[in-house]
């Protein structure tokens, strides 16, 4: 494509030709509109003008009859000016006046016309000018003709024609120059964004949009564009630390699996050694298995997938399943699982997803919130309540709780707090948990309950009846 | 029974007939969606198995064509997309169970078996019987030997779907999909806390137990006598 056509083709050009024809017709419309106003006042004025010594003359002619009417004129038409008289017969023999050559049925015809005629003074006599002349017919049978020449509407005119190009001019220029203003402040931006997001895609995705502060739509779009950045970054993030952990929290099991299906191949003697081999295979993988089906929950929990499966549900009788599934193992490990639910709580989301996550909760809850000593309050506390629009779902134990600083990083996928990670489970329960809460558009607060940990599930409530 | 399994992993369809075979069933296999759903439509046949995602003609389309020819025979949609929408549009299309993948044999049996007692008639009985034991659906009543045994609520439902089922193998899956309408894993043993407090209420103090563990699959009720 040649420089030309490109340049035709960018929306600066565009634009500034837009602007171009708006202003040009608009100059133009202005010009004419003053012309056509000006020239319509500079007529109506002849018009008065002319007017008035029609019936000045005729008062002339009134008082002193055709003599004293020939003197008058005679008198008037010598003077300098643009005046235009002329007095005749009947027959229309002139006596008076100052025009010389002008179309004879002129004086036939009474009331107003416009004639070409050539004025009687030397040097003038060549020139044909136009004019605006009136006829009346005297009593006696004379006529009387008074005009006035156009040459003031001519001059001015001209006198306004000049001043409208030189206008018509300077719009032009002023709008060339104003649309290449204009399109280049919108394209330098539009162009500085294109040039950001290029580099966003070519990998930095650390990189933002500038944001000028003056609040406009430029503005605004960068900021949208700079929370969508923001979200993709801490997606990303996600995945990198997701796929980082998965590198670690699958490779660890699946070496152990390896080694000890090699130590069995090796060292098995019996069929009880092969069998007690396979069988801690099949664990392993089960294990392996349901750390996969976690994370692929989170990853769909988190990407907002789930979101069309969401329905209207009682957050209540949720947790009060969760209470009831949960009752007799918590029970088993010498805990009180308490319920304070009552009425109906209206959640819109996925029950399915409210309920793993409420379980989880629990599900740690009853792993860590014991501290087994006796005397201890081994109480585990699920609680709902409804609170300025948030349905909390609040699960509470005494157990030894998460220490302030490293409640942020307990969400977090593979995050088990003790380094030793001795205890069962695979770090998920929490990230999951604060993954729905995301995706219902609400949060995982973790909270000191001294002892022990409270952790809350706040989703936004539906303003149901009865709530 | 006869089961068509519709899967196109050859080594993993293989898996299956052996698997089933020895488990005492007769299975045919077919490779993709078309061989499928020729054979789904001519055979006699107890339960489908089919994979979700076939060449030719995808595992879904497959049950819904299926179903709209007026085959009624129970589906089991064996799917590698485990997660609760899966299962639900799995669920629509005409299927009546969802296993994801990898699962374990035991769990695939069980539920196989589990579909072809859907339909058997007893599933409508309103009292259900296994030795000395009765349920009664209706008055929501438990005795055995003519003793009322009280439930709660959540273990009648539980001791109602084992007696469902009674014979068959049911595994705890099952049980947290069935009873307590709850997809996910638990994670803990939640399910045997529930089933060994079952077990206390109906078999203690009797001779003959009646709530049976399968090492490695789940539970199931019978009559030992049997």
């Amino acid at each position: 494509m040649t420089a030309l056509a490109k340049l035709f083709r960018t929306t600066a050009f565009k634009i500034v030709a837009a602007y171009l024809l708006i202003f040009s017709l608009f100059a133009l419309g202005v010009v004419f509109y003053l012309a056509r106003h000006t020239q319509q006042l500079v007529v109506s004025q002849i018009t008065e003008t002319v007017d008035l010594e029609v019936r000045n003359l005729s008062e002339q002619y009134g008082i002193g009859g055709i003599r004293r009417l020939v003197n008058v004129v005679e008198q008037r038409a010598s003077q300098p000016g643009s005046n235009l008289y002329m007095v005749t017969t009947y027959s229309g023999d002139a006596l008076a006046g100052n025009i010389v050559d002008m179309p004879a049925s002129v004086l036939q015809n009474e009331g107003w016309s416009e004639i070409t005629y050539r004025h009687s003074e030397a040097g003038n006599a060549a020139k044909e000018s136009r004019a605006l002349v009136h006829v009346v017919s005297l009593p006696g049978g004379f006529r009387l003709l008074v005009g006035r020449d156009f040459e003031e509407r001519d001059r001015l005119r001209q006198i306004l024609a000049q001043p409208a190009r030189w206008a018509v001019v300077l719009i032009v220029v002023m709008g060339v120059a104003g649309g290449i203003f204009v399109a280049r402040r919108v394209l330098q931006r539009i162009d500085s964004m294109t040039a950001t997001n290029e580099r966003i895609m070519a990998g930095d995705l650390s990189g933002r949009l500038a944001v000028t502060g003056s609040g406009d739509e430029f503005d605004r779009l960068a900021n949208s564009l700079n929370a969508m950045l923001e979200r993709i970054e801490a997606l990303m993030s996600g995945l990198k630390q997701v796929s980082d952990n998965i590198a670690h929290d699958l490779k660890t099991p699946l070496t152990r699996l390896r080694n000890r299906t090699e130590e069995a191949l090796r060292s098995a003697k019996s069929e009880t050694d092969y069998r007690a081999a396979l069988e801690s295979t099949i664990e392993e993988s089960d294990g392996l298995i349901r750390t996969f089906d976690a994370l692929l929950m989170i990853a769909r929990a988190e990407a907002g997938e789930a979101r069309h499966g969401m329905t209207d549900f009682d957050a209540n009788d949720v947790a009060k399943s969760v209470v009831e599934l949960y009752e007799p193992l918590a029970e088993e490990k010498g805990l009180r699982l308490a319920a304070d639910i009552d009425g109906p709580l209206p959640v819109h989301g996925s029950r399915e997803l409210v309920g793993q996550a409420l379980a989880n909760l629990v599900d740690n809850a009853i792993k860590y919130g014991a501290t087994g000593r006796p005397g201890d309050k081994n109480e585990i506390r699920v609680a709902t309540h409804r609170e300025n629009g948030s349905a909390l779902l609040t699960v509470a134990d005494h157990g030894r709780g998460i220490a302030a600083e490293d409640r942020g990083r307990a969400v977090e996928r593979f995050v088990r707090l003790e380094p030793s990670r001795s205890r069962p489970g695979v770090g998920l329960g929490l990230s999951l948990a604060s993954a729905v809460a995301r995706l219902h558009g609400g949060e995982l607060r973790l909270e000191d309950n001294s002892p022990g940990l409270r952790v809350t599930l706040a989703l936004p409530a539906q303003s149901g009846e009865g709530a | 029974m006869r089961l068509l399994v519709v899967e196109d992993d050859r080594e993993a369809a293989a898996y299956l007939r052996k698997a089933l075979r020895e488990a005492g069933h007769i299975c045919e296999i077919a490779y993709d969606g078309e061989e499928g759903y020729a054979l789904a439509l001519d055979g006699e046949f107890d339960v489908f198995v089919i994979d979700r995602m076939l060449p030719k003609r995808d595992g879904l389309s497959l049950v819904s064509e299926v179903r709209k020819r007026g085959v009624r025979t129970p589906v089991l949609i064996l799917s590698a997309l485990g997660q609760v929408d899966d299962r639900v549009t799995g669920l629509r299309a005409g299927g009546d169970d969802y296993l994801s993948k990898p699962y374990a044999f035991s769990e695939l049996l069980a539920r196989i078996e589990a579909l072809a007692r859907r339909i058997a008639p007893q599933a409508a009985d309103t009292v259900y019987k296994i030795g000395d034991l009765e349920l009664d659906r209706l008055a929501h009543r438990v005795s055995r030997s003519g003793q009322e045994i009280p439930l709660q609520p959540r273990e009648f439902r539980l001791l109602e779907y084992l007696m469902r089922h009674a014979g068959q193998v049911v595994t705890r899956t099952m049980l947290l999909e069935n009873v307590w309408d709850y997809h996910f894993d638990p994670q803990t043993n939640v399910i045997d806390v529930h089933v060994s407090r079952l077990r206390s209420k109906i078999d203690k103090g009797f001779d003959r137990p009646l709530l049976h563990t399968v090492r490695g699959a789940g539970y199931m009720i019978r009559d030992g006598a049997r």
